[in-house]
């Protein structure tokens, strides 16, 4: 954990409040930008398959799917799991 | 020799049960354990794998001996640990006796080390063996008939979760509902106090201030699992025994484990003799539930934490003798009424299927009739463990701890190496485990459920198996359903010295969850029978029942599969679609609404053809695709008026559609420009299609007008049924002319019965699937496959045009996508009209290679042949060529078709 104050608990949905882990769904990475139609085969292919697998702090999508169904970018220590911030995704 | 038996007073009411056939009495409040115990019986079932008699070792759930299958009210329940199962008047309880052969028990267990089947089953092959010596393994008996119920549980969010109700534990809640936070208790066991109940006088103050706090408090629960970000799982038990309980998954800001410690056993010759039991469950069963073990018990210890244990049986009325195998200290001197041996240990049990003596090292013999040992103490840590604490051998503190600290976990009590002394005296009960040398014998048992012994974790270390990973699966210590408790840390102790090391250097194999067997019925909960996977249903059902609809789970959906007792109604259904009018309730297709100013270009962006240019009042047919490109649905558009469209996708992607068109939305577009409701269950849609179809919904007179100008193929007009809206398409997916009717849900059964009495005959989805297939229109998904770009099924616009601007576009100009060989939707036709089963290969070459496979199938009424659909390489430009069809071993041969084998000019839709 990198800040000894932050606890774990449940996520926090900017819209709903605290709720439940199992109402969220991930959602992806959101610095992967979609690339134009007249971009390389190659970078096509790196979009839809090539990932970071990063160890402590990313940002992914996350979904509140059994909840308001509104897209979320969490900030997550993927050694700890613990969610650090939620704000909702916007273009 | 007397045994075990009960002292303690008369109170408590009497259970009645059966051991083995045998009817007993026990006491409510008892275990299962403690209540055989009471009646003198030592000896539980029979060893795993050298079928060994074997006695009550514990009172916890780290029991490896005493499992036993129990019949209830006609429910069987195998595998019961016997001392953590509440006793219930009327348990039928049986031993559960280990199946291994007679032979190899009594004749060659000397032979059967670690590795024996895996050396000795090797040729010529492990498989032609593996039935016979699977049915000599296992343990109790499943009985298929019987049914455990489970409760609901469910997710529950707390400050502060500690685990383990005992001093600590209640110490740590108090603390913690003082600071103001939300505090649940769980503990194991069915009342609080922990080891205090029989170690002490019990912690009532405590737990009254506990209680008064409004601390939640669940007993008779197990903190099974430690999860990520801080999530418990536990699992409360149930209302007796039928009752798997429920599982809770309990998220918690921080945990207190105040789970204590397990004590060890000692190793010596013979050690799973029955009436060898550990200090501390002897004095559990005196306390808990007054039942003396033995009245001449030899209590080996090689720490202090057996000598108020002594006192206790003492005090009971036993004649007891300690030997300790430490030198003589202030403690082993201030026992009085009990003799002590000082610097003597066990070398050996005696004694014919219990045991009856005991013999030192120095070759004395003490007769006795209950072996309690002593051989220190484990602290739980399991649960931080899981959590990534991994535990360590502190040889300072001469203790088991965590390597790291878990930021979230904190450890309080004997978990975290704290006992405070019951008095003046030094208490040392923090000690390394004494592991002898295994010497002549094979008979000192280190892991007593799955029979590990200490000649196999020595053979184990000559086979260079040294690691504590690779001796667990070498010799399987550690594997058994108690999961090691009182084995995994001798046999690493044992491993470590005969391999030369210290314990630190080897560690523990890694903890997993759950810590304690977790019922499948719990684990399942309320999810199973019809509540798996609860159907969706109809609004117009109880018209289709009335009308005699034969109804099938079509992906989640109970629909109508089709209207008579049996298939063959099916041919016919098809031959009215053709000749006159049918009705088919098309409820379950999406209806899911896309509005705003954006509305266009969304959907622009979600379907591979255009659909901002469609005028309000028009349909239009389009694919979806995923970002590689590959077909997701199909449906069509309905534009309802400026900045407002309909998407009627099929019925079992709409949770897909909606999700995709949610992502995009929120992500790319924005939330305030474009906006999307899914109205699918608001409304109802009979699909009435056929050549007389106008002339039946004329009879309704819905719409003003239902002329082939004003109101062509692929648009729709609003109307009024019974005073409310109603959205008529004209679509068609049976070929013939149709007309599709959404009303509010709440109307679809009068609209049912209307169509029905105007002359519809009713269609189902079966005959659907036919008339469809005749047609070549395709099922997203069945037709279909994971590779499927839209020109494979003929729409070639978007790749040759190089459309872009939506989902997938820039995967079709792909070289993959240009490949000629890609698999194609064409048809199939045998020269002598019969069926191509569905799944048959298309197959060429020598040797045989398959080009594809048959997707769709069906002896097509209206052609009077089979028909089918197929995905084949390059098939297009194979249609008119031969093909041989392969499947479960018949070939036969086939012309490929378009996939259109009926009205392939769309005339039919304009009859």
């Amino acid at each position: 954990m990198t800040n000894p104050m932050i606890k774990p608990g449940p996520m926090i949905c900017p819209f709903c409040g605290p709720r439940d882990a199992s109402e969220f769904r991930y959602g992806g990475d959101p610095s992967v930008a979609r690339p134009g139609f007249g971009c390389s085969d190659a970078d096509w292919a790196g979009y839809l398959y090539v990932r970071e697998n990063p160890r402590g702090l990313a940002r992914e999508y996350w979904v509140h799917s059994q909840g308001c169904g509104q897209w979320l970018v969490a900030e997550r220590d993927t050694v700890t799991h613990l969610v650090l911030r939620v704000t909702e995704a916007t273009p | 020799m007397t045994g075990p038996s009960r002292i303690g007073g008369s109170a408590g009411e009497s259970l009645p049960f059966a051991f083995a056939g045998r009817r007993l009495q026990g006491k409510a409040g008892d275990s299962i354990a403690s209540a055989l115990l009471a009646n003198g019986i030592v000896t539980i079932g029979r060893s795993f794998k050298y079928r060994r008699p074997r006695g009550i070792l514990s009172a916890g759930e780290d029991e490896p001996n005493a499992i036993v299958d129990v019949t209830l009210d006609g429910v069987r329940v195998p595998n019961v640990r016997a001392t953590t199962q509440a006793l219930q008047a009327g348990m039928e309880i049986s031993p559960v006796l280990g199946r291994g052969a007679a032979f190899l028990t009594r004749v060659l267990s000397p032979f059967i080390a670690s590795g024996f089947y895996y050396k000795t089953f090797l040729w010529p092959h492990w498989h032609l063996f593996e039935p016979a010596i699977r049915r000599m393994a296992g343990l109790g008996r499943v009985d298929p008939a019987s049914r455990m119920t489970a409760a609901a549980g469910g997710s529950l969010s707390v400050d502060l979760c500690v685990v383990g109700g005992g001093r600590s534990g209640l110490c740590a809640a108090i603390t913690g509902a003082r600071r103001g936070q939300k505090v649940l208790l769980v503990d194991r066991q069915d009342s609080l106090g922990g080891s205090s109940l029989w170690r002490g006088e019990g912690c009532a103050d405590l737990v009254a201030e506990v209680q008064a706090l409004g601390a939640m408090v669940w007993t008779g629960a197990t903190a099974f699992g430690a999860y990520e970000n801080g999530r418990l799982g536990v699992h409360r038990q149930g209302e007796g025994l039928a009752s798997g309980g429920s599982l809770w998954v309990v998220q918690t800001g921080e945990v207190v484990l105040a789970t204590g410690a397990m004590e060890r056993p000692l190793l010596f010759e013979r050690n799973d003799l029955p009436g060898v039991m550990l200090a501390d469950a002897a004095l559990h069963y005196l306390r808990r539930h007054g039942v003396l073990c033995g009245s001449r018990p030899v209590i080996a210890t090689n720490n202090d934490s057996a000598y108020p244990v002594a006192l206790a049986l003492a005090g009971a009325g036993a004649q007891v003798m300690v030997v300790d195998s430490r030198p003589a200290s202030a403690r082993s001197k201030a026992v009085n009424g009990v003799r002590v041996i000082t610097g003597a240990c066990i070398a050996r049990a005696l004694g014919r299927g219990r045991v009856s003596a005991v013999e030192l090292d120095s070759g004395q013999r003490i007769a006795c009739d209950l072996l309690a040992v002593s051989g220190g103490w484990t602290p739980t840590l399991h649960l931080c463990c899981q959590a990534g604490g991994k535990a360590v051998w502190d040889e300072d503190r001469v203790i088991l701890v965590p390597a790291f600290p878990v930021p979230w976990i904190s450890l309080t009590g004997r978990v975290a190496g704290d006992w405070a002394a019951p008095d003046d005296l030094p208490w040392e009960w923090a000690v390394a485990p004494e592991i002898p040398s295994s010497g002549a014998t094979r008979k000192i048992w280190v892991d007593l459920q799955n029979d590990v012994t200490l000649g196999d974790v020595e053979l184990a270390a000559r086979e260079n198996f040294t690691s504590v990973e690779h001796l667990k699966r070498y010799t399987t210590l550690g594997m058994a359903t108690d999961q090691g408790k009182s084995a995994n840390l001798l046999g690493a102790a044992a491993m470590a010295q005969a391999t030369g090391r210290r314990a630190t250097d080897l560690g523990l194999t890694t903890y997993r969850p759950p810590y304690a067997p977790v019922p499948m019925a719990a684990l399942a909960g309320l999810s199973r029978g019809a509540l798996q996977s609860p159907l969706r249903r109809l609004a117009a059902e109880p018209a289709h029942r009335a009308m005699g609809a034969h109804f099938r789970d079509y992906g989640g959906l109970l629909r109508p599969a089709f209207y008579g007792t049996d298939e063959s109604s099916i041919a016919a259904e098809c031959i009215a679609a053709r000749q006159g009018a049918v009705v088919f309730d098309a409820s379950s297709l999406g209806k899911v609404a896309v509005m705003g100013p954006r509305a266009g270009e969304l959907l622009d962006f979600l379907f591979a053809g255009r659909m901002s240019n469609l005028a309000p009042g028009r349909v239009r047919y389009g694919l979806t695709l995923n970002e590689a490109g590959i077909v997701t649905d199909d449906g069509v558009v309905l534009c309802l008026g400026p900045e407002h469209f309909l998407v009627s996708c099929s019925s079992s992607h709409v949770g897909g559609f909606v999700a995709s068109a949610e992502e995009w939305r929120q992500t790319r577009f924005g939330r305030d420009q474009v906006f999307i409701h899914d109205r699918t269950a608001q409304w109802a849609t009979m699909s009435l299609s056929g050549p007389t179809s106008k002339a039946v919904l004329a009879g309704l007179g819905m719409v003003a007008t239902l002329d082939d100008q004003a109101f062509p193929h692929m648009s729709f007009v609003m109307g009024q049924f019974m005073g409310k809206p109603a959205r008529v398409a004209r679509v068609s997916f049976t070929g013939e002319r149709g007309y599709e009717i959404s009303v509010p849900s709440g109307l679809a059964v009068p609209l049912w019965q209307a169509l029905i009495a105007a002359g519809a005959a009713p269609l189902g989805i079966e005959a659907l699937g036919w008339l469809r297939a005749e047609k070549g229109f395709l099922y997203v998904g069945q037709d279909t496959d994971g590779e499927t770009m839209p020109h494979d099924l003929g729409f070639d616009a978007p790749r040759l045009k190089r459309k872009q601007g939506f989902v997938g576009d820039r995967a079709l100009q792909l070289p993959v996508a240009g490949d000629a060989e890609r698999k194609q939707l064409v048809g199939l036709a045998r020269a002598d009209g019969g069926l191509i089963p569905t799944g048959a290969h298309l197959v060429e070459g020598s040797p045989r290679r398959s080009i594809g496979f048959v997707t769709s199938s069906h002896l097509s009424p209206t052609l009077g042949r089979g028909i089918a659909l197929a995905l084949v390489e390059g098939g297009r430009a194979r249609i008119g060529a031969e093909a041989t069809w392969f499947d479960l071993g018949q070939t036969g041969r086939a012309t490929v078709t378009p996939a259109c084998a009926y009205d392939p000019e769309g005339g039919r839709l304009h009859v």
